[in-house]
């Protein structure tokens, strides 16, 4: 440091056109930093869900070809019953393949013929029988029928399989490739609307898959959740943000929640396996289980969103009421908690979309499992949505992958749903003070 | 049916308590309601409350120890033979035995040991039921009769009534603390009974992994088997990947979004951000799978690298991805706690906007920015499904990001999906790196949230 | 109107070492908040080494036109300013000046203290680093010495210079503010009621500090206090409701004011 004094008006800034540009130069490069990475984290998002939709929308439809069957009394229900119970029990199985050996007259050998039925799904013997069950009046007559299509077929029409690539290494040979070319050309092959996807639980058969079971995994283990954490959460706010005095105690379950919520998710799933599978011996991949783990996972994030709504009551309020002479809890129950409410019912909500997300911890707990029932209740094995998700991503046959594509599709319009009902909530109740 | 049956009772008996405590509590005073202490209302309530909380901790009681207890009986009365199987056969037993018992099971082949345990299993199940019953209505009618006796003008049912709801909100509160002692406890404990097995030396330093030799009897702890360390420079890798990804965009869509977008771009941008970060992680994970990693292959192939399919820079990237709203938005509040009043004294002295953002708000809001990047490691570090779905599983000690590496979350899940014996080291090894998992993000977790309340307070 | 008389009136020259040379002139400036008119047809004229103090009740748009002479408004979104107001001949708000610029001649100290969370140097020497005005090392030194020098602070701080400036007092705080709008050598000073957070002692050591710095600059001042417009100033412009009342030499405003609204004002019945 210089002893003398300086004359600091001697010292102009540099005001040159030179260096102002170049500083500019400098804000608009700077500038541009932060657009690009807006717009790398907007394509990014916006990719997703094109890889997602392209995927993903053509499982909504599914191959169909028109079959002209007959519904032989003598095969069905010789003694003219109508009974549900003799109908089921029928060859239904000889009534399709009938059926469709008559529209290929020429394929004889048994080789060919079994190559032929494949064409067709391995599910249209209980499509028919459904049929006659459901209507007894088409036993005996012959009627024109859709059925389902095989899922190589099924992706054969949807493009998914390329005609050029050699024979042996195509899912569809070259036999099939005829006959379906055939059909197509007599305008027999369809797409229509996959109500499968929608009404069955999982399958080996693509074309016999669907996300009912997995979807009702999901509404009964976020069911257990919310029963349990939307009371235990709130209580724990009011308790923490009214009643606690501010001592040690608070003051590690203050740190323990806000830790407790960065706690990986996985390791909720790990205590779940060691605490509740093993130790309690609750059942495994059930939804009860599942929807305790969930609990556990979002109860610090419900406490602290219903704590942040209790905080945004503001202390006038509660001074009126204690002033007209109100308990503390008559006053927490009658003014602080009512509006505190959408806030908290907000905090929920969104909490639950993480929880209908969440795939890991359920993994630790076995709801990983293959199920094809449609579970019944909370202690049923099951499986959830995202899980779902992640098991067709793991199977190698391509009609799968449209089919985990379309489940994520479904998957995202719940949490959208979710998060918008979050948002119209917190906007319809929003209040200034 | 059964539940259904059990909670209606519990209700009405609850609802008939109330009734009985409000009455009565008139009924003392003659329907002078001033001359009571505490409104009616707090007398039935007690009663209620009285009626209600031993029922409660009856049924949760059952819903603990019926399975443990019925399944217990059951297992003595089998054949010698299948008292001796493993645990995991015996389960699979004991739930077609259930299932017997339930008639969803049905046919001439089953054996008739089965059946016979099948009758058992109903009888047991019957008497458990019949005995539940009793027990809700003897507590709940005892309670009731013990509240009732105390009502009087003079009680003070409010003060009552206010002391019970206090220690509910109380037991409440501590559930959150249970969840960790629970998380520690377990984690610890099937931990040492791994380290029992393999020494915690070899574990932490070791520098070979392949755990699935140890599923035969002779190879168990066998050397070499379960070094961590490949295991641990894998997820070091995928979470520097993603760091080089998440923190640059997000911190400066986070400046952008703070220090220059309009109200409106604002408006339009923070919700689309909400949007990815609300994405489900497993579709990450099939996007990771699907499209990001077969495209670096074929990428790679086409400038001559070899990439393995499943490399550690795809799953690093898409989890980058995920990670930028998380960096973004902590960030963006960081930023916008810097006080005005610091940009006002730069923009004074002529400073342009991104030279008061790189020399005084970055500076001034680092520890906040520092805190939410350590959260953000955290995360990543946890993240468990874009890895197992994108991420490989063999455990290579490398740092070349094309090459497939395994994560502790990897692991975890593949140790522990499947059929499992619950004892083996290789299942138990799960527990140890869940445990090495947790330490490493609480420690994280809890630096950076230490720095960032600091720094929320300095501003305050 | 009366006020566009009071702007054409020719000031009394009481102080022979003032001289006459307008450094800022405000025409017909205005202030939006988006739709509300937060100042309304302001003309006045800042003259070089004269303190100009701008007193009137809260709320009244003050504080909206100061920071008008430096664009500060600038960095409000909402905020819009209508009329001209010239520097040396060229209008600020004209598109070819660059508020970067502009700020670098003309300083501003705020309300409240607001050192920047670095060393009590780096707090100095920020405005001269990004200006590029010192080419060497010394020169930098003798900056930041000279401005503390300046603002009266060097002798307190000179063996702490590493330290946070969020360390030191309010009222040292705010003369470092002070000395890190003196470092990068301005020619106008806007103090936003500069002592309204500051004690008694604090603030005359301020007060004395802006009439030593008179003699090298173009003071604007706004003050909630009568009596330390009178100390410190001047000129005194009165406002009221967004609009400029009455503007004159201090000494006139306080004795004698044409208008009762400053009458009003300053004998304490409106404020």
């Amino acid at each position: 440091m210089t002893d003398q004094v300086v004359d600091i008006r001697a010292l102009k800034p540099d005001l040159s056109p030179e260096r102002i540009s170049r500083r500019y130069a400098a804000e608009r490069r700077f500038r541009l930093y932060g657009l690009v990475a807006i717009a790398v984290a907007i394509f990014m998002l916006a990719l997703l869900m094109v890889v997602i939709v392209s995927k993903g929308y053509s499982a909504f439809v599914q191959t169909h070809i028109l079959v002209e069957v007959t519904f032989d009394r003598e095969v069905i229900d010789p003694d003219d019953t109508n009974d549900p119970e003799v109908i089921s029990q029928a060859n239904f199985r000889g009534i399709a393949r009938g059926a469709i050996r008559k529209m290929f007259p020429e394929v004889t050998s048994r080789r060919d013929r079994r190559q032929l039925y494949r064409i067709f799904s391995s599910e249209i013997d209980f499509q028919l029988m459904r049929m006659a069950r459901d209507d007894p009046s088409v036993i005996g007559t012959t009627r024109q029928v859709w059925l389902k299509a095989g899922a190589d077929i099924d992706m054969l029409t949807k493009g998914f399989i390329d005609r050029d690539v050699p024979e042996s290494n195509r899912r569809v040979n070259d036999k099939s490739l005829g006959w379906y070319d055939r059909l197509d050309e007599q305008q027999l092959v369809s797409r229509r609307f996959n109500t499968t996807f929608f009404t069955a639980a999982d399958s080996r058969e693509p074309e016999q898959a669907g996300i009912l079971g997995a979807l009702v995994g999901s509404f009964l283990t976020l069911a257990v959740t919310l029963v349990l954490v939307f009371p235990v959460g709130v209580s724990a706010a009011v308790y923490l943000e009214e009643f606690a005095p501010k001592n040690k105690w608070t003051d590690i379950i203050e740190v323990n929640i806000n830790n407790l919520a960065a706690v990986p998710s996985i390791v909720f799933g790990l205590l779940g396996l060691a605490v509740f599978l093993n130790f309690f011996e609750l059942p495994r991949s059930a939804p009860l289980v599942g929807g305790i783990v969930l609990a556990l996972m979002t109860l610090p994030t419900i406490i602290i969103a219903s704590r942040s709504a209790i905080m945004a009551v503001p202390p006038s309020i509660r001074e009126a009421a204690l002033g007209v002479g109100a308990s503390h809890m008559q006053t927490v129950a009658h003014h602080v908690l009512p509006l505190a409410l959408p806030g908290m019912l907000t905090g929920t909500i969104i909490g639950m979309a993480r929880a209908l997300g969440e795939t890991a911890p359920l993994l630790m707990i076995g709801m990983v499992a293959f199920i094809v029932d449609i579970p019944g209740s909370i202690t049923d094995a099951s499986t959830v949505l995202p899980v779902q998700v992640f098991l067709w991503a793991d199977a190698p046959e391509r009609a799968f992958v449209e089919r985990t594509s379309a489940a994520t599709l479904v998957l995202l319009v719940f949490l959208v749903a979710m998060n918008l009902a979050a948002i119209l909530l917190r906007k319809k109740f929003e209040r200034r003070w | 049916m059964n539940t259904v049956i059990l909670l209606i009772a519990i209700l009405g008996l609850t609802a008939y308590g109330y009734q009985i405590g409000r009455r009565r509590a008139l009924g003392t005073v003659n329907g002078e309601r001033r001359r009571l202490h505490s409104l009616p209302e707090y007398h039935g309530a007690y009663v209620a409350l009285w009626c209600l909380v031993p029922v409660v901790i009856i049924v949760f009681a059952w819903l603990i120890f019926e399975t443990t207890i019925i399944n217990g009986i059951l297992v003595t009365s089998l054949p010698t033979e299948q008292q001796a199987l493993p645990k995991s056969q015996l389960e699979l037993l004991l739930n077609e035995i259930a299932n017997i018992a339930a008639g969803t099971r049905q046919g001439a082949d089953i054996d008739p040991y089965k059946i016979a345990a099948a009758r058992q299993y109903s009888n047991l199940s019957l008497v458990s039921t019949g005995l539940q019953v009793v027990l809700v209505l003897i507590a709940g009618g005892v309670g009731l009769a013990l509240a009732k006796r105390q009502i009087s003008a003079r009680f003070r049912s409010r003060h009552s009534v206010e002391r019970m709801i206090r220690i509910m909100l109380v037991i409440c509160s501590t559930i959150a603390i249970l969840t960790t002692i629970g998380i520690v406890l377990s984690l610890m404990f099937e931990a040492m009974r791994f380290f029992a097995k393999v020494s915690a030396l070899e574990f932490l330093f070791g520098l070979h992994w392949s755990p699935q030799t140890a599923l035969r009897a002779d190879q168990v702890g066998s050397t070499g088997a379960f070094g961590a360390v490949p295991i641990f420079t894998g997820t070091l890798l995928i979470t520097m990947i993603s760091m080089l990804v998440a923190v640059p965009v997000g911190l400066m869509s986070a400046i952008y979004m703070a220090e220059y977008a309009t109200p409106k771009v604002r408006g339009i941008v923070k919700p689309l951000l909400e949007i990815l970060a609300g994405v489900p992680t497993v579709v990450y994970g099939f996007f990771a799978a699907l499209t990001v990693g077969p495209f670096i292959r074929d990428f790679g192939d086409s400038v001559g690298l070899s990439v393995a399919s499943e490399s550690a820079l795809a799953a690093g990237l898409v989890m980058g991805i995920m990670i930028i709203p998380f960096v973004s938005s902590l960030s963006d509040d960081i930023i916008n706690a810097v006080p005005q009043s610091l940009r006002d004294g730069a923009y004074a002295v002529g400073a342009t906007r991104s030279e008061t953002v790189k020399q005084v708000v970055i500076p001034a809001a680092l520890p906040g920015i520092v805190g939410s990047i350590l959260l953000a490691v955290s995360r990543a570090i946890g993240e468990t499904m874009i890895v197992v779905m994108a991420a490989g599983l063999s455990a290579n000690l490398t740092a070349n990001p094309l090459e497939a590496v395994t994560t502790v979350t990897v692991q975890i899940v593949t140790l522990l999906v499947g059929d499992q014996e619950f004892d083996s080291a290789k299942t138990l090894a799960a527990f140890a790196l869940g445990l090495v998992l947790f330490v490493v993000t609480l420690i994280l977790n809890v630096i950076a949230l230490t720095v960032v309340r600091k720094y929320r307070e300095k501003y305050d | 109107m009366e006020n566009m008389a009071m702007a054409l009136d020719s000031p009394v020259n009481d102080e022979p070492a003032v001289t006459e040379e307008t450094k800022v002139s405000a025409r017909d400036v205005g202030v939006f908040y988006g739709e509300a008119n937060a100042l309304r047809d302001v003309n006045i004229d800042f003259k070089v080494n004269q303190v100009t103090s701008l007193i009137g009740p809260s709320g009244c748009g003050k504080s909206t036109f100061i920071r008008c002479l430096n664009r500060m408004n600038d960095t409000i979104d909402s905020c819009r300013v209508v009329g001209s107001i010239i520097m040396d001949g060229r209008d600020i708000y004209s598109r070819d000046v660059d508020p970067v610029e502009l700020r670098a001649r003309v300083g501003m100290v705020f309300q409240k203290p607001n050192p920047f969370p670095k060393s009590i140097y780096d707090n100095i020497a920020y405005g001269p680093r990004i200006h590029g005005m010192a080419s060497r090392g010394g020169e930098l030194d003798a900056i930041v010495e000279g401005s503390l020098r300046s603002a009266g602070l060097w002798e307190e701080v000179k063996d702490r210079l590493a330290e946070p400036g969020t360390g030191l007092s309010g009222g040292q705080q705010q003369r470092l503010c002070i000395a890190r709008a003196i470092a990068v050598s301005p020619e106008v000073i806007l103090m936003d009621e500069p002592c309204s957070a500051l004690d008694p002692i604090a603030t005359a050591k301020i007060e004395e500090l802006i009439d030593e710095l008179r003699q090298n600059y173009t003071i604007v001042i706004v003050t909630h206090s009568m009596q330390q417009a009178a100390r410190v100033s001047q000129r005194t412009a009165f406002f009221h409701l967004g609009n400029l009342v009455e503007q004159g030499d201090t000494e006139h405003i306080f004795t004698n004011p044409d208008d009762d609204r400053t009458k009003a004002y300053i004998t304490g019945r409106i404020g």
